[in-house]
């Protein structure tokens, strides 16, 4: 009997309120309560009855989705006029308002200026329909054709996955193949068969065909290959071919067995790919990653917090690689944290913990905080602001106090610039102005000043903004811009790339957000690889070289080589030109450090990502002179 | 003596539990209380609560209500004849007139509700007696109650709903009857708990009816969470009505008050309910099963409750059972002798062939030659059909020479499937049709276009225009060839005239015609020669759902909205059979292989077949829980699959009018279903984006049907759908509305990319 117990369905009603105000935009004032029940009632009921029918068209239309033509189709069955206008396929833009104590959506109408619409130019033609035929089975087969869904879908690897003893009929495929090659024709033994498979648990089957065994060994040779081209190509593939999943284990050892070693010999270059591959995986949308988390986060983490990446720590840019493997991390915290596996907590817990530790050192403490800064603007208030004081103090200690070693001081300035650019923008959305910077300073200590004038700048690019795009996630997820990066810088890979001239739409202008710390004398240039692409037209690839070669204060950052000077300059906060003519450009600037020229990249990156323009520091080190690049 | 004493505690029973709505009066007539005799003919139900009592005093009752109301509406002849049949008195006129004015029908609540009471009381046998008395409230003025104590007024009985009792007391009626059955054995529980449903619905009806809002309203929430989930649809209907002036113009409610929901109950339970509501005096709730309630009662064991599950669902209950007893020829028509030209090279293939073929029709035709006709196939004549045309024979023939290279499909040879996407149909893809030959194919679109594609090389081409046609040498042997037009061949064509969504397409065929339906009410008919429209059939005044062509040609099929379904010859603007007796929508509308049937489908969630030659209904299936959009005959003719929204195939046995089978696994509204050319696996195209096949062959073949399951209708479906499931096969985004099997056994299927 009760098998459901249903909602209460005779009590949803239109309010009274409703009928007031419609009574009202008819100028019928003063509507009596009584009447009003009445009317709410009665046209309650009318509207039930209408949507039933426009559901019956719905149905016959063979769509899941009832629209406002069917809604017309059920008003013309009552005899009643339509609703004229309401044309729209996918949604009715009802907007809300509430003023006066009343709540109420409308149908917003703009007025068109008539020689507008003649003016504009006529839309494309949309195209016609069309056949198209394909197999979806041949002999009982699915096909694994572009036309065809992938072989099993992420349902099915989770049913797998969470319920091994749930027999599975994946279209049978399987076992048609097998009664056709036994020869079981008889019904008696097909059922015994069946019989059989019902009861024993069946054992997952990870035997790979040849080709699959070849794809492997291709796909995982070209991903730590050499060949940034193929490398780009093997990518891609795991970012989007549909049938991956039998692979998927091996891949999955593949790449923690591969951290795990790597990270005993320092190899920073083949921990980059790694990583890479962890990201490609999680792009591809048809896999289902759940089953393998337990292999990918540990060779994650240990990307971000291990105490030492690359063979000469003082110099190898293994900061990047810190904060892309944050930036998948806060990613996989996105998509794989349920209130049963934890993922989030946990993760905040480790990070946290070591971070707390006092003897950590400031590479892994930067990994703590690049990673617990990555998930979200949250996690920053609550757990890295109230330590801004202390992590201040430390930093102090190191900057100010008796040369220690110089790799220290790199990390502290690391650990510095990197809470200032989280920190900065969360304390702006949180703290009210005005800024005063003695204030800050009684807050946060050491950084506070600093942190001062970030969140000016913060509030002022706020304020220029109308809307903020989360930059860290909306790259991240993108898997072409890596792609392209890395196919861009193929070139590079033989030898010295000659810078070529930029042709950037507007000036810009590389703003070093903090002042210049001459850590380094002469540090040499550093390579940028700038990417426009803009929507529709095809990207356009340069190369800038960056001197930086720092000058005091808000310096601008010389970002050409002596000779192209004048043409290249990367403006922070994008000229008003930059922003309105080109909303959709994105600007990927990989530095290209031949040596230790961390300033520049740090300086670089903050300058990009406070600037209107998407930018993202990709994670491709060219090391074309390096050690690492001849390892493998 | 002892009578007197029994009723008298029962009615002392009823009161302390009644009490609120019965106002006992002392004044009663204390010759009427004799006790409940058991009811006769409960088969029959009796047109007014009097007749529930065989027994004088209550026929008697019977028939002077029948006289006042033929007194009232002045047939005056016929109170005659009443009267000397019946040998009754003649009675005073101006009682008569009194009481109709002051109960009339429902309209004045105050009269209505105590001549009710009263009515009711005259039947629950009231006797003064101690135990009553303590409770009794002060007799009413006899002069209020007293005439409709005697005589109760027709009309009260007649006008549905308009009973009337205490509504706080349904609520007591309910629970209590709720509690009955759940204390009974298990095996008449089951059986028992049918009641519920239509109970249920009727008392709320009659709440709403009496403008009892509030009562309403808490009975529903109260009880609608107990039913069935299959009727969720339906209760969410009713759950909208909560006044009186919504019931009228509502159609389910319509249906609900016009026909009888149909129960099948065995014998035993139907005894058990009947002594508990005796016992109880639960008048209220027996009334409405005499009047609103149609059972079944039937000998022998009582129906598990899957049983009724598997054959419950629709709008009106269960089919009676004498409504699926008539014959139905369901074999199939004798195939037309053909000389076939290269008949010796086919025979010889289909020799080495072997038998195998026994079910596919077109062998019939070599068969038939020497075998008598089937016993089950209707007369060759019984319906007129079209002769054969010299180009009908060359397809047969055609047919005949493909058929020979069909795949023999089973369960270790599954059929290749090839999928046609429609891309960019942004207007909306609403039904497909290919010809028999599956050389074109036709999509209708909610834009109410209809376009028609080849799918062959072979391009579409119009018959010129008359004056280029009257060039043309007639005599010559290609003049076929001449009269197209070159100019005007494409790969598609665009069929405009529609003024609303095309729902339903069917090619005729010989492939010269194309029949469309719509929601502007009309079914039109496309020529494939000129693409142009001929005729625009109007009789639906409202959305045709689906039509389809006979299998034989000239003979074509709608049905809609206004919940008729209309045969028609394309040669008529008329329809020559309209088919009334759905309570809901037709949804799909299906033509027997051999043209003597018509099956229709439902959103009352019923099948119908229907006799064309006799426009009879010859079968009620019940059993889906959905509106079913889906029927596929087997092409031998005797089985027949039909898919709802519900997302299950049942397979029913037209012979016997039964269920056979339940093929689960679908998970949204099936729209398309079909049997392969031989019949042995069956495909259904669903919007789960899936095409699923299944052993129909298996399906079929383990059936025994004994005379037990025959006769009685009761069925045990194996739980076998997991191993009759051969195959399914996900789309990437596109759901399957249509399915067809070519002659070679290659499956067809169509639907809208819809990403």
């Amino acid at each position: 009997m009760a098998e459901e117990r249903r909602p209460k369905q005779c009590t949803v009603v239109v309010p009274t309120e409703s009928m007031k105000a419609m009574a009202e935009s008819i100028g019928v004032g003063q509507l009596q309560e009584e009447s009003c029940v009445a009317l709410s009632d009665e046209v309650s009921y009318r509207i039930k009855e209408i949507a039933q029918d426009a559901l019956k068209f719905m149905h016959h239309g063979k769509r899941r989705k009832l629209t406002t033509s069917d809604i017309d189709n059920a008003l013309k069955l009552k005899n009643v006029e339509p609703l004229y206008g309401f044309q729209s396929q996918d949604f009715i833009p009802f907007r809300f308002a509430s003023g006066g104590g009343r709540e109420l959506h409308f149908y917003e109408e703009k007025e068109v200026d008539l020689s507008d619409i003649i003016n504009t130019p006529l839309p494309r033609v949309p195209l016609d329909v069309s056949l198209k035929a394909h197999w979806l089975s041949i002999d009982g087969v699915q096909p694994a054709i572009p036309e065809n869904p992938p072989p099993a879908p992420k349902e099915q690897q989770k049913a797998e996955s969470t319920e091994p003893l749930k027999v599975v009929k994946p279209g049978q495929e399987e076992d048609g193949i097998q009664n056709k090659t036994q020869g079981a024709t008889s019904a008696e033994s097909k059922g015994q068969q069946l019989d059989k498979g019902l009861r024993l648990k069946p054992r997952s089957t990870h035997e790979l065909s040849v080709e699959q065994q070849l794809y492997y060994k291709e796909i995982t040779e070209a991903c730590v290959g050499s060949c940034e081209a193929k490398r780009a190509e093997a990518l891609q593939s795991i970012a989007t071919d549909p049938g991956l999943y039998q692979m998927l284990p091996r891949f999955s050892t593949f790449i923690s067995e591969g951290v795990r070693v790597n990270v005993v010999q320092n190899n920073l270059a083949l921990l980059i790919y790694l990583m890479r591959m962890v990201k490609a995986l999680m792009d591809n949308p048809t896999l289902y990653l759940e089953k393998y988390l337990h292999e990918l986060i540990p060779a994650v983490v240990t990307c971000i917090v291990s105490k030492q990446l690359c063979l000469r720590p003082d110099v190898d840019n293994h900061w990047a690689l810190r904060d892309f493997a944050a930036r998948l991390m806060a990613q996989s915290c996105k998509t794989f944290s349920t209130t049963t596996n934890n993922i989030q907590s946990r993760i905040t817990k480790t990070f946290t913990k070591s971070w707390l530790d006092e003897k950590t050192q400031w590479t892994t403490r930067y990994g703590c905080i690049a990673g617990l800064s990555e998930l979200g603007a949250d996690v920053i208030k609550t757990l890295i602001l109230p330590r801004l004081t202390i992590e201040g103090a430390r930093i102090r200690a190191v900057m100010d106090g008796p040369v220690v070693s110089n790799i220290d001081k790199i990390g502290a300035d690391h650990v510095q610039s990197l809470l200032l650019k989280h920190c900065a923008s969360v304390i702006a959305k949180t703290r009210n102005p005005p800024d005063n910077v003695e204030q800050y300073r009684l807050d946060y200590g050491y950084l506070g000043p600093m942190l001062c004038s970030h969140v000016v700048k913060a509030r002022t690019q706020a304020a220029l903004q109308a809307q903020q795009v989360n930059r860290t996630t909306l790259t991240i997820t993108q898997p072409r811009p890596t792609l392209t990066v890395s196919q861009s810088s193929l070139g590079g890979s033989g030898g010295p790339r000659t810078p070529s001239i930029i042709k950037v739409p507007s000036s810009l202008t590389l703003m070093s957000p903090r002042p210049g710390t001459p850590t380094q004398p002469s540090p040499p240039a550093t390579k940028y690889i700038v990417m426009a692409t803009s929507s529709g037209a095809s990207s356009t690839q340069q190369v800038i070289t960056l001197s930086s070669s720092q000058s005091g204060g808000t310096s601008t950052v010389q970002s050409a080589t002596s000779g192209l000077q004048p043409l290249v300059k990367l403006e922070s906060g994008g000229g008003p030109g930059l922003t309105a003519s080109r909303p959709m450009q994105k600007y990927i600037v990989v530095s290209l450090p031949s040596s230790a020229s961390l300033d520049g990249k740090g300086s670089g990156l903050t300058a990009i990502s406070s600037s209107t323009a998407q930018l993202e520091a990709g994670m491709k080190l060219e090391r074309s002179d390096s050690p690492g690049a001849s390892t493998h | 003596q002892f009578i007197l004493k029994m009723a008298a505690v029962q009615s002392g029973q009823s009161e302390t539990e009644e009490e609120k709505e019965i106002q006992p009066e002392t004044s009663n007539d204390g010759s009427r209380t004799d006790g409940r005799p058991p009811a006769g003919s409960p088969g029959v139900p009796a047109p007014s609560p009097g007749a529930v009592k065989p027994s004088a005093p209550g026929e008697e009752e019977t028939l002077r209500a029948v006289l006042r109301f033929l007194q009232k509406n002045n047939l005056s002849e016929s109170v005659e004849i009443l009267r000397r049949e019946a040998g009754l008195p003649d009675e005073p006129e101006d009682q008569t007139g009194s009481e109709s004015s002051g109960t009339g029908s429902g309209g004045q609540e105050a009269g209505g509700g105590v001549g009710d009471a009263g009515s009711l009381l005259s039947r629950v046998s009231a006797a003064p007696t101690p135990a009553a008395a303590t409770v009794a409230a002060p007799p009413p003025p006899p002069s209020k109650v007293g005439a409709g104590d005697d005589r109760p007024d027709v009309n009260v009985v007649l006008s549905a709903y308009s009973q009337q009792g205490d509504p706080v007391l349904y609520d007591v009626y309910y629970s209590g009857l709720k509690k009955f059955i759940e204390s009974v054995l298990d095996c008449h529980r089951a059986e028992l708990s049918q009641v519920f449903y239509p109970l249920f619905v009727h008392m709320y009806l009659e709440l709403v009816y009496n403008n009892h809002e509030a009562e309403s309203k808490a009975f529903f929430e109260k009880f609608s969470g107990d039913q069935e989930c299959y009727y969720a649809d339906d209760l969410r209907i009713l759950s909208s009505l909560s006044k009186k002036e919504h019931m009228r113009g509502n159609e389910t409610l319509l249906d609900f008050r016009t026909s009888k929901f149909v129960l099948r109950i065995s014998r035993d339970s139907y005894q058990l309910l009947k002594r508990h509501l005796q016992e109880r005096q639960n008048n209220q709730i027996w009334t409405i099963i005499q009047e609103h309630l149609y059972i079944d009662i039937f000998d022998g064991m009582p129906r598990s409750k899957s049983q009724i599950d598997a054959m419950s669902g629709s709008l009106a209950g269960e089919a009676k059972r004498d409504s699926n007893k008539a014959k139905v020829f369901y074999g199939l028509l004798k195939e037309p002798e053909i000389e076939v030209p290269l008949d010796d090279e086919d025979e010889e293939v289909e020799n080495e062939e072997g038998k195998p073929k026994k079910k596919k029709p077109k062998k019939d035709s070599l068969g038939n030659k020497s075998k008598k006709q089937d016993p089950n196939a209707p007369q060759q004549n019984r319906i007129p059909l079209p002769e054969l045309k010299d180009s009908d024979k060359l397809d047969k023939i055609m047919n005949l020479k493909e058929a020979t290279k069909r795949v023999r499909l089973g369960r270790d040879t599954l059929p290749s499937i090839c999928f046609y996407s429609f891309l960019n149909a942004y207007q909306g893809l609403t039904a497909v049709d290919f010809t028999d030959d599956s050389s074109l194919i036709a999509g209708g679109y909610a834009d109410s276009t209809v376009r028609v594609w080849s799918v062959t090389p072979k391009k579409l081409r119009r018959v010129k225009s008359a004056a280029d046609l009257s060039l043309i040498d007639k005599e010559s042997d290609d003049v076929l060839e001449r009269i197209m037009d070159e100019k005007t061949a494409s790969e598609s064509k665009i069929l405009h005239g529609h003024s609303g969504p095309v729902y339903g397409i069917s090619f005729s065929p010989d492939r010269n015609y194309l029949l469309s339906c719509s929601e502007d009410g009309t079914v039109r008919l496309w020529s494939l020669q000129t693409f142009t429209c001929l005729v625009g059939y109007k009789g639906h005044n409202y959305p045709v759902w689906d039509t389809q062509f006979s299998p034989y040609g000239y003979y074509f099929i709608s049905g809609g909205h206004d919940r008729v379904a209309r045969l028609w010859a394309t040669d008529h603007y008329q329809p020559l059979r309209m088919f009334a007796g759905h309570l809901a929508d037709i949804t799909c509308t299906r033509f027997h292989p051999n043209s003597n049937y018509v099956a229709t489908g439902s959103s009352d969630r019923t099948i119908r077949l229907w006799d064309v030659l006799t426009g009879n209904c010859v079968r009620i299936l019940t059993g889906h829980k959905g509106p079913i959009h889906a029927i596929a005959f087997s092409p031998n003719g005797k089985f027949m699959a039909s898919g709802a929204t519900d997302g299950r195939v049942l397979l029913w046995d037209i012979g016997h009018g039964i269920m056979i089978g339940d093929l689960k696994g679908h998970t949204d509204a099936i729209y398309t279903l079909k049997f392969s050319r031989d019949g042995e696996i069956l495909a259904s195209g669903s919007m789960d984006n899936t095409v699923r096949l299944w052993d129909a062959f298996k399906a079929f073949d383990e059936l025994e049907t004994d005379d037990f399951t025959a006769t009685t209708g009761h069925i045990h479906l194996p739980e076998n759908s997991q191993e009759l499931l051969l195959g399914t096969y996900l789309t990437k985004a596109t759901p399957v509305i249509h399915l067809h099997f070519t002659r070679r056994n290659l499956l067809l299927a169509a639907g809208a990319y819809n990403p």
